[in-house]
């Protein structure tokens, strides 16, 4: 074995143009940034505020940036596969040959999940929930740091992909026998299994702090049936990772243990048995699904009742309804294969508990709609979302039902059915709460509002975007098309598959429009300042702080009485037209900022690497490095630093100014 | 929460008033640190299962190769039980050294723990190097893959402990029982105690019922 393991220069995509270009591009646009950032002298600022933060709004915000930089990337791939379906009918053969539209199916899978989906919604939990309870931060705000990074090491690695070697050409779950050493010898598979394992770490441990968080780390009176909404979905959606991600790993562990040292666990000789496999990653895979959509719900329920000006309708059901879809979405994992042949009887239990799972759903969507019943519903871009989310996502709950039929299932199982029915829950129903929350949210991160007139342009053009590529699909699935397919048969389909790409498009021109949307946001910020605190009339507690909220969040841990904290305080200071009385300000402590993360999250990288690569010597330093910084980190001294009353006091007394002044016109935006 | 315990994060010095609805605000260090360590060895735990179940559904993949009651010694594993159990009473009588303060005894009952679980792990990797010798490796058979991994996991995480313990008592010497380091050490007997939970399991069903004639 050499000293670079099977790392040789023909790892280097020569042969492949499209994905030598692409190379390319990505690390002359990285270049260019990270020029950018050093003429303007950026980096001290970058460093210390963001890279080894331990806040938890800037460590959410760069969860944020992560899923939208990678969402770009798996929307290169989606828009590749469109037009290469497109193309590739009847004696046409596309652009793409076989192995690397393979490769880029499974790259679009894996990063939508894990790499966009996952830190999108993380990130939000991270901005959102500590202002929402009150509080000034997580649990574990180092912890925090690290479970970002090691998140960010694995979205590293599943990039080197493209310019070193290859990726998985397995689908997004790489099941065996297909991901065995037999039939998938190259190191695409390792990427796969390397980096999800790196950044499955980083999300248990996000897991531990959040569940910790909201159980423990509460304002004074925020009782649990006071908590928002937003706060009970992040509760149930970290108790799901909790209990699910652990299997991901022990499952991706023997997949590894398989490849590398020749176990037989899903393997086709030895007594392995590869529907083990999908046994395992399903009951991890279907809470998966839930921990990507219950904190969408949370974002949806905050957004619905802060514009119709109403509380929430239905908040204890609501709570109810987050729960038992938390339970029954373990119960559900074999309907992923019901051709497996399990038999009748358990085909027909799993089958009726995924059925269960749409009366829960369908009491949130009834409580959505009862609360904007007879509010004054204002139509800003969260709320366009909203109601395009409940518009087109109760279809795609109703496909869920008739696939959760098994005689059906048997039928449109792993076609283009299926993947109009899961794009048609995760796009209105993730992607678009995610653009929720963000519009919702960003005038708390940054101080002024987004530009709404291109908010709704983007809007659009993710809906009919999203209803265009994917409704046909419904059609080609009941017509035969399977999914995953390079090259299609029947010249009649090519109408539906141009549909297809032009919906595609549109999305291409949503996401253009976002980034133009923040260019021109930041340029015309001081139009849509907001000075306030709280632009949208909100009703949780993150918007009685200001925008942005200093480091600490509350000068004082705001005293919590009943349901919407911050809706009362706001009625009880505009009736009397006086603010509650000043406090007794005391000083802070705040945790101290660490580059812990980032350089575990380096040598996590590096060890990674090394072991996709067999470069053994390199992967025992990885390790070696990863543990002498955990020590290092271990035996510092200093835990905390502490914010002098002075400074409390001022910074208090200025947002209380700035309210007293601006009491009227909080009422008035009503 | 008692004033000189350390507060937990975005807590005033004072501490925040009691609201009379039971909900004081958030929870002191001493609560939290443990809290969420628990939650981790549950999601340990789960991990774990995940290993029970492939060895469940795995143990009668033998492929031809040998079964389980040709494999196990009943003898070597309930010496290799004894020494883990009594680790964790060591373990036990460090802790209560260290609530005294006690660096002398502290540092002879970890040391103590330690090697208890070196022993431990000695036998355990005997038999698996006796076994690997008779052509019983995990690459026999899907059934000792399965035995190898869940087994093999569960030393791993005993040769994770021992280098936790060598740093835990390298910090008490050098800093002392600062609060921060006994919360650490609380977790690390949280640790050592749930390994033994898996190990009962672990000699339950794979040994106890593996060697049922």
């Amino acid at each position: 074995m050499s000293l670079f393991g099977k790392l040789t220069w023909s790892a280097i995509p020569f042969h492949e143009p499209i994905a030598l270009i692409t190379s390319l591009v990505v690390l002359l646009a990285l270049g260019a940034i990270a020029g950018w950032i050093t003429v303007k002298h950026h980096w001290p600022y970058l460093w210390h505020e963001y890279v080894t933060s331990t806040d938890h709004k800037r460590i959410g915000i760069m969860y944020i940036v992560l899923g939208l930089v990678m969402l770009v990337r798996g929307f290169a791939d989606a828009i590749m596969m469109r037009a290469h379906q497109f193309l590739a009918v009847g004696p046409h053969q596309g652009y793409l040959n076989p192995e690397h539209y393979d490769q880029i199916f499974s790259a679009h899978g894996v990063i939508m999940i894990f790499f966009v989906a996952m830190p999108l919604v993380i990130g939000m939990m991270n901005f959102v929930v500590p202002l929402q309870l009150g509080v000034r931060d997580v649990a574990f705000p180092t912890l925090n740091n690290v479970s970002f990074w090691l998140t960010a090491s694995g979205a590293l690695l599943v990039n080197m992909s493209l310019f070193l070697g290859e990726f998985a050409r397995t689908g997004w779950l790489a099941f065996p026998p297909l991901s065995e050493k037999l039939f998938s010898p190259g190191v695409g598979v390792d990427y796969y299994l390397v980096s999800l394992q790196i950044s499955g770490v980083g999300t248990v441990l996000t897991a531990v702090n959040f569940v910790t968080t909201i159980l423990k780390i509460r304002a004074p009176g925020m009782s649990y049936l006071r908590m928002p909404v937003f706060c009970w979905t992040s509760l149930a959606s970290n108790l799901l990772i909790l209990a699910a991600f652990p299997v991901l790993t022990a499952t991706l562990a023997m997949l590894m243990l398989d490849r590398y040292l020749g176990f037989h666990f899903f393997t086709n000789d030895g007594g392995g048995n590869s529907m083990l496999y999908m046994n395992l990653i399903w009951v991890w895979g279907h809470p998966e699904v839930y921990i990507l959509i219950l904190p969408a719900f949370g974002i949806y329920s905050e957004v619905v009742s802060t514009f119709s000006g109403k509380p929430l309708f239905g908040y204890r059901s609501m709570v109810f309804a987050t729960l038992a879809i938390c339970i029954l979405s373990f119960t559900v994992w074999l309907h992923h294969f019901f051709t497996m042949g399990a038999g009748a009887d358990v085909n027909a239990i799993f089958g009726i508990a995924s059925m269960l799972i749409g009366i829960p759903t369908g009491v949130k969507i009834y409580n959505w709609l009862f609360t904007m019943y007879g509010g004054r519903v204002r139509f800003n871009v969260p709320m366009y979302y909203t109601i395009g989310f409940m518009l087109t996502f109760v279809l795609g709950g109703l496909t869920g039902v008739l696939l959760a039929i098994p005689p059906v299932d048997f039928i449109v199982h792993n076609s283009l059915f299926l993947v109009a029915h899961f794009h048609n829950v995760i796009i209105p129903g993730v992607v678009f709460a995610i653009l929720a929350g963000y519009t919702y949210w960003f005038p708390k991160a940054f101080g002024f509002t987004l530009d709404e007139r291109l908010g709704k342009a983007v809007f659009w053009c993710w809906f009919i975007g999203f209803n265009l590529a994917f409704m046909p699909s419904y059609l080609l699935g009941f017509w035969g098309g399977t999914r995953r397919m390079q090259h299609i048969a029947d010249p009649s389909w090519k109408p539906w598959l141009g549909v297809e790409l032009v919906g595609a498009f549109f999305i291409a021109a949503a996401i253009a429009l976002m980034v133009w949307q923040l260019f021109y946001s930041i340029k015309t910020k001081d139009q849509r300042l907001d000075t306030t605190g709280d632009p949208w009339d909100g009703r949780t507690l993150e918007w009685l702080t200001l925008s942005p909220p200093p480091h600490y969040n509350f000068a004082v841990l705001p005293d919590v009485h009943g349901e919407e904290a911050y809706w009362h305080r706001k009625q009880l200071a505009i009736e009397r037209d006086e603010l509650i009385p000043e406090p007794n300000y005391q000083p802070i402590e705040m945790p101290l900022n660490t580059p812990t993360g980032v350089i575990v999250a380096f040598f996590a990288s590096v060890c990674g690497f090394a072991i996709i690569w067999y470069i053994w010597w390199l992967a025992i330093v990885g390790l070696i490095g990863a543990f002498a910084i955990m020590v290092w980190y271990a035996w510092r001294d200093e835990h905390e630093h502490i914010i002098p009353v002075e400074e409390v006091r001022k910074n208090a007394r200025e947002r209380r100014r700035i309210r007293q002044e601006n009491l009227q016109t909080l009422s008035q935006s009503v | 929460m008692s004033s000189h315990e350390a507060p937990a994060i975005g807590f005033t010095h004072l501490g925040s008033e009691d609201t009379g609805l039971g909900h004081r605000g958030p929870q002191s260090k001493s609560i939290v640190v443990p809290y969420g360590f628990w939650l981790f060895i549950l999601s340990d735990m789960v991990l774990f299962s995940a290993l029970f179940a492939t060895y469940a559904s795995l143990v009668r993949a033998t492929d031809g190769g040998p079964v389980t009651n040709q494999l196990f010694d009943r003898t070597n594993v309930a010496v290799e039980t004894m020494a883990l159990l009594i680790s964790s009473f060591v373990c036990g009588l460090a802790m209560i050294a260290a609530k005294r303060k006690n660096m002398v005894w502290t540092q002879v009952w970890l040391t103590t723990t330690g090697l208890l679980g070196l022993v431990f792990l000695t036998i355990e990797i005997r038999e698996f190097v006796g076994m690997i010798n008779i052509g019983a490796g995990p690459q026999r058979s899907a059934f000792l893959s399965a035995f190898f991994t869940l087994v093999g996991c569960h030393g791993a995480h005993v040769t994770a402990g021992l280098m936790w313990i060598g740093t835990m008592m390298a910090q008490i010497w050098a800093k002392g029982f600062q609060p921060h380091i006994t919360r650490r050490l609380l977790c690390l007997s949280v640790f050592w105690h749930a390994l033994d939970i898996i190990w009962v399991a672990i000699f339950t069903i794979v040994y106890l019922i593996g060697t049922l004639p």
